[in-house]
């Protein structure tokens, strides 16, 4: 039959939706029955109400550049992409392990160093990590937790199995796009809410509120919490803007807040400063606190390390959190969780090879040109080395690179990304590679939003999702199948 | 409300509020320079002294005559008071304020920064210069429309109110101490020829001619003129109006004690006077001090409600 889902070919890599035999797979039925039901024009008009969405919701929050264009500029494809909620609850159950143990590793290094004592992770990794910062050692933060947000990236292999790929927990952003991705379908494909068992995402604003005011150091029925921008020229404004609304907390700029002589925190209101308990800061650790880090910066507050220090304020994500999610560090994890939580990791990391480690290394070297090289500290992929997709003279370069300091470099091999039936063109649907990132969040309790943020690389057969370069999104369903 | 947005809002206001005094000042400038006697020595460059930009203008300009005067008061961006740069204040602030604004505010004001950009020749040559000025002083008239029509009368509105009026109370009592000094400096014998073509443009450039009329019943006079200006309770741009509106705004605001006690003694010293011979060095000396509370008072709101130090709270 000639229909939408039958003209599809899933291609040799695991699709989410469409099994290579063409069978649709049991979360995504409904959705593929009722997108075949849909004639052509109709689908188009659904494609053009979600882009009129998507520029009504941006021109709602986003800023203007100087030029004019809004910033929510990454395209937004139609079709959900699904996976079966059994699946996920065996994921988000990984997830809550891994971060926990990741907040132990932490609170470790920065008090007795037992994992290094115990031989579990090497010193010299954690002496040489760019995200180590001495100024939080002997710091003990609630719950001892540091990493009060964290967005893992997830990928599946050709199986169909999920991998973790990088553990963000510095300032991971994303979310508004995962809650909005969700409004747009809800206002394009309504219909299949009303029969389809698709779990709803909408608590994380109020689980994040939930999460930062257990943070609090004064014990009140209202503590006064924040979010911390850089500012309206920073890319993730928006969502800085957004979660701060549906929060209904304060969205303030380092200038609005200062530090008192009681070491706490105030922000200036017209009502006379006050008190601040919690910061939700979307500003990376070096621009924090210009009295300790960089000291030019113009973003942070002087002396918010003291009053954080001294336990007057939380801060959320904790300075020197992201010593853990330091590429290097990444491949140790599955040995912290055996270690810190005497259990297996329900989640597997991808295989990674360590530039320190004499026999990675000279793997490596032998394979540039089949593996994906990423340096130990960078993020949004930057400085990568692609190696089915690179020169001779790329992978010359990457290998002085690795040899001048080895500790700065991992490899894995190529991934083979999952893909997921996206709208390319009119009524055509043709496979493209995501990743999925979820959110999980941890201080008293911990919650893992259901699915996450989908990122889609819409260029054909490209394999980087990032925003920065070509990657768009769509709508993540978790979806209760029935029995079958 | 954080400190910041407020001063943001009020900021808005008062730059938008110097637009259009600006473009009405010139507007009404060039009116009064035809209607003038050949014989009287005024000239383009009053408006600088009024506008306390003596010091930046002769830095710029050797010589003092109306293309330098004009070009100086709109599009100099070294004037940080020209029209242009107010202008780009307001817009500034707006965009840093978009949350407690009207959706549309954004779009406005660039609709009216872009028309005052890529016009600004008419702006400057004579023969196009009053349908510009018109232009700019309706588009800064659909802001505060929209503002009037939508924005709740919360301590957003409060601050909106507050940089509107004290602007607009400092420029109503520059342009009185301008014509007073105009007046001051004339030969006697072209005083009272002088005095009727002065003091109907100054009610004039305040949009208050119609409503003097309407309100005095009497012939102009300078007496009379001013007395209105400082004391009517109904007309929105009187000193006595300014300051009671801002008396009001601010009893709306936490925290108010200093700023309500200035106001209230500006408004115990506003008053009329009774004969043209009055409007003397006397009374020079008295917008002078008049002048000086309204920047006092400036400074109150600035450290009451925006500014804090460290030791201000624990």
């Amino acid at each position: 039959m000639d229909t939408l889902t039958a003209n599809y070919q899933a291609g040799i890599f695991y699709d989410e939706l469409i099994s290579q035999e063409g069978n649709a797979r049991a979360p995504a039925k409904q959705l593929l029955k009722y997108l075949d039901s849909l004639p052509t024009e109709e689908l188009e008009k659904r494609r053009i109400a979600a882009e009129a969405t998507v520029q009504e919701m941006g021109v709602s929050f986003t800023v203007y550049t100087e030029e004019g264009n809004i910033d929510r500029a990454w395209p937004f494809d139609i079709i959900p992409r699904t996976i079966d909620a059994k699946d996920w609850e065996v994921t988000a159950a990984g997830l809550k392990q891994r971060l926990t143990a990741l907040n132990r590793f932490i609170d470790d290094l920065y008090h007795d160093q037992n994992c290094i004592k115990d031989g579990i992770i090497p010193e010299h990794i954690i002496k040489h990590s760019k995200n180590f910062r001495p100024e939080c050692v002997g710091v003990s933060p609630a719950y001892g937790v540091w990493a009060h947000i964290c967005g893992t990236d997830l990928v599946r292999d050709e199986e169909g199995k999920f991998f973790v790929l990088e553990d963000n927990l510095r300032v991971p952003s994303g979310v508004s796009y995962m809650l909005e991705n969700r409004a747009i379908t809800k206002r394009v494909l309504p219909e299949l809410f009303e029969n389809d068992d698709i779990l709803p995402v909408g608590s994380y604003t109020s689980d994040l509120f939930d999460t930062l005011a257990a943070l609090s150091p004064r014990d009140t029925e209202q503590p006064e919490i924040v979010v911390l921008t850089p500012g309206i020229y920073n890319s993730a404004y928006f969502e800085h803007a957004f979660l701060a609304q549906q929060m209904g907390v304060e969205l303030v700029e380092g200038s609005d807040l200062f530090v008192d002589s009681d070491d706490c925190v105030y922000m200036k209101t017209i009502y006379g400063p006050e008190r601040v308990d919690v910061i939700y800061r979307r500003i990376d650790d070096l621009f924090i606190d210009p009295e300790v880090f960089h000291k030019d910066s113009v973003l942070g507050v002087p002396g918010l390390m003291r009053a954080w220090q001294a336990g007057n304020v939380a801060l959320a994500n904790a300075p020197g959190a992201g010593v853990a999610d330091d590429k290097v560090v990444y491949a140790y994890v599955p040995d912290l969780i055996r270690y810190y939580l005497d259990e297996e990791p329900i989640l597997a990391n991808v295989k990674t090879y360590l530039c320190d480690d004499e026999k990675d290394r000279e793997y490596v070297l032998a394979n540039l040109d089949k593996l994906v090289v990423k340096p130990a500290n960078e993020s949004g992929g930057y400085g990568m080395l692609v190696g089915p997709h690179s020169t001779k003279k790329d992978q010359q370069l990457f290998a002085q690179l690795i040899k001048d300091n080895p500790r700065n470099y991992i490899a894995q091999p190529t991934l083979k990304l999952s893909t997921s039936p996206t709208l390319i063109g009119k009524g055509s649907l043709e496979p493209r590679h995501l990743d999925l990132r979820p959110f999980i969040l941890q201080s008293k309790t911990t919650h893992v939003t259901t699915g996450g943020l989908t990122r889609v690389a819409m260029k054909k057969g490209s394999l980087v999702v990032n925003s920065s370069q070509g990657g768009g999104s769509k709508d993540t369903w978790i979806v209760e199948t029935k029995g079958d | 409300m954080l400190s910041r947005v407020a001063e943001r809002l009020y900021w808005s206001a008062r730059y938008l509020e110097r637009v259009e005094n600006t473009a009405r000042l010139v507007s009404v400038y060039d009116d009064l320079l035809f209607d003038l006697p050949p014989n009287v020595a005024i000239s383009w460059y009053n408006l600088i002294e009024i506008n306390s930009g003596v010091e930046a203008f002769n830095q710029r300009y050797k010589i003092r005559d109306e293309h330098n005067v004009v070009k100086f008061l709109l599009s100099d961006d070294t004037n940080s008071s020209s029209l242009l740069s107010s202008l780009k204040m307001v817009r500034e602030n707006i965009r840093t304020s978009r949350d407690v604004m009207p959706g549309e505010t954004w779009e406005l004001i660039n609709e009216l920064d872009m028309y005052a950009r890529e016009n600004i020749k008419r702006g400057i040559n004579r023969s196009d210069r009053h349908a510009y000025l018109n232009t700019i002083v309706e588009g800064c008239q659909k802001i505060i429309g929209l503002f009037a029509a939508t924005m709740d009368r919360d301590a957003g509105w409060s601050f909106l109110i507050l940089g509107r009026y004290l602007e607009r109370a400092d420029m109503n009592t520059r342009i009185i101490d301008a014509a007073n000094t105009l007046m001051l400096q004339s030969r006697a014998e072209e005083a009272i020829e002088l005095g009727q073509v002065v003091w109907s443009k100054v009610l004039k450039s305040q949009s208050a001619y119609l409503s003097f009329r309407r309100t005095m019943r009497t012939s102009i006079s300078g007496a009379r003129a001013v007395t209105f200006l400082l004391t009517d309770p109904n007309f929105p741009r009187s000193q006595q109006y300014c300051i009671g509106e801002i008396k009001n705004a601010a009893s709306a605001l936490p925290r108010a004690g200093i700023v309500l006690v200035t106001a209230d003694n500006l408004l115990n010293k506003t008053q009329g006077i009774e004969h043209s011979s009055m409007l003397n060095e006397d009374f020079s000396e008295y917008l002078n001090q008049v002048q000086l509370d309204i920047i006092s008072l400036h400074h109150q709101i600035t450290e009451n409600w925006f500014n804090f130090k460290q030791g201000d709270a624990a």
